[in-house]
């Protein structure tokens, strides 16, 4: 049982990060809340897993899309103006026309960020959205994401990237569990 | 001092076929002593005299109508193959239920011998649409068991990312399962096609219709003119090879850019 007897309550804004030793069910938790799991007993309220939006622990870029492609993949067509602003948002614009292939690591998992950041979602869920991109960019996006319009649940080991969340929670697990 | 790389391109491109050309030539030449100049064109012709007789041939309307008729109903049977392999694909991977039911005849007609589907399709359909109709259920199988074989092997966290992402059904078709089924396209439809010419033209062959590169294979045997034969099959190989070509070019275009 990876989790049990677990409750938490995100507010309406802002940006929650959760903090817990591997293996301990914080990617289920996500995947949970995403609809993408079925827990055995227990709900979701006030909020449906439809209106998630996850951005998974490896990048999952389409290698045959470029980047500006990977982001009108999941917008509305109404909302295709929007790419330069996302792009800005997480440090790729002049990269529109690049393939997967052609992105450094950093690049990649900042491209899968902003895909995730495209959809429209009352929750979004970023399993550790910084790995293997530098510190201080990472930073930077995270201070941008600190003013977006819904709340954000994330997922980091990173002290410096926590400490810009505006609450911490420290969990341990399984079952998964709060400590503080 | 090295050669310039489009003149280096050309000689490796010319040296394997010109060796076969050298070991024809020698071949019939020992086939020549051998009968001491009696017949040897009966049994196997200089590479001139083939050359001479499909010169011979290309002067007549006859030559190409064959050509196009063949060609045509070769492509016809391609499309019509590919396109049911890649309907049952879909069906027998989607759905347990088409699975059992429709694998088993589809590995029947894979196993069966063509001419037993010549001769049935002969009383079946009438002469004209044989060698389409064999054409297409010599590639059906081949398309189906490769593509099946390409919708299995689709990343499954590619398709969760199209679940997760809300992506409709024709999104999820046309970005994540056609660009993953490109190799098994590739190898589904060049195979197809060298297997639709070879059964095309044999189904012509027996069922004579007109005009068609078979009849004249058949005409040649009949009436035992071989450096006609061998032109014709010359012409056969040459055709299934262009197509084949033709077919990697627009798989190789589809590809272009991706990066990887």
């Amino acid at each position: 049982m990876v989790l049990e007897d677990f409750s938490l309550t995100i507010p309406d804004h802002g940006i929650i990060a959760l903090q817990g030793p591997s293996g301990c069910g914080k990617t289920t938790l996500m995947r949970l809340l995403s609809g993408l799991e079925h827990p055995q007993a227990g709900t979701l309220t006030d909020i449906t897993s439809r209106q998630t939006a996850l951005l998974f622990q490896d990048n999952r870029l389409l290698p045959w899309r470029t980047v500006s492609q990977q982001l009108t993949d999941v917008l509305p067509r109404s909302r295709w103006g929007e790419v330069p602003k996302l792009l800005e948002l997480v440090e790729l614009s002049g990269e529109e026309h690049a393939y997967p292939a052609h992105l450094s690591g950093g690049m990649r998992r900042r491209l899968a960020l902003g895909r995730c950041l495209a959809l429209e979602a009352k929750l979004y869920l970023l399993d550790e959205p910084f790995a293997g991109v530098d510190l201080p960019r990472a930073l930077r996006v995270m201070e941008r994401l600190r003013t977006w319009g819904a709340p954000i649940l994330l997922v980091s080991h990173e002290p410096e990237i926590l400490a810009k969340a505006d609450v911490v929670l420290q969990l341990d697990g399984p079952p998964l569990h709060i400590i503080s | 001092m090295e050669w310039a790389n489009p003149l280096k391109n050309l000689v490796q491109k010319l040296l394997a076929p010109a060796f076969w050309l050298g070991v024809w030539q020698f071949c019939a030449f020992l086939v020549d002593r051998s009968v001491q100049g009696k017949g040897n064109e009966l049994l196997l012709p200089y590479p001139a005299t083939v050359w001479s007789a499909l010169l011979e041939q290309a002067e007549q309307a006859l030559f190409w109508q064959s050509i196009l008729a063949t060609l045509l109903r070769v492509v016809l049977g391609l499309v019509l193959g590919a396109a049911l392999g890649a309907i049952l694909s879909a069906l027998t991977c989607l759905s347990s239920w088409c699975d059992r039911l429709l694998s088993p005849a589809i590995r029947v007609i894979r196993a069966a011998p063509v001419a037993s589907f010549i001769l049935l399709v002969i009383l079946w359909t009438g002469r004209s649409n044989v060698p389409t109709v064999i054409a297409a259920m010599m590639v059906l199988p081949v398309v189906w068991d490769n593509l099946s074989q390409g919708i299995r092997a689709t990343d499954p966290k590619l398709l969760e990312l199209g679940r997760a992402y809300r992506f409709s059904r024709k999104k999820i078709l046309t970005l994540i399962y056609l660009p993953s089924l490109r190799p098994y396209i590739l190898s589904a439809l060049t195979t197809g096609a060298g297997l639709a010419w070879k059964s095309g033209v044999a189904a012509e062959v027996l069922c004579l219709p007109r005009p068609a590169l078979g009849t004249q294979i058949y005409n040649t045997k009949y009436l035992l003119e071989i450096p006609e034969l061998f032109a014709w099959t010359a012409v056969t190989v040459a055709l299934s090879l262009v197509l084949e070509a033709l077919l990697r070019r627009a798989m190789a275009r589809w590809r272009k850019g991706w990066g990887t």
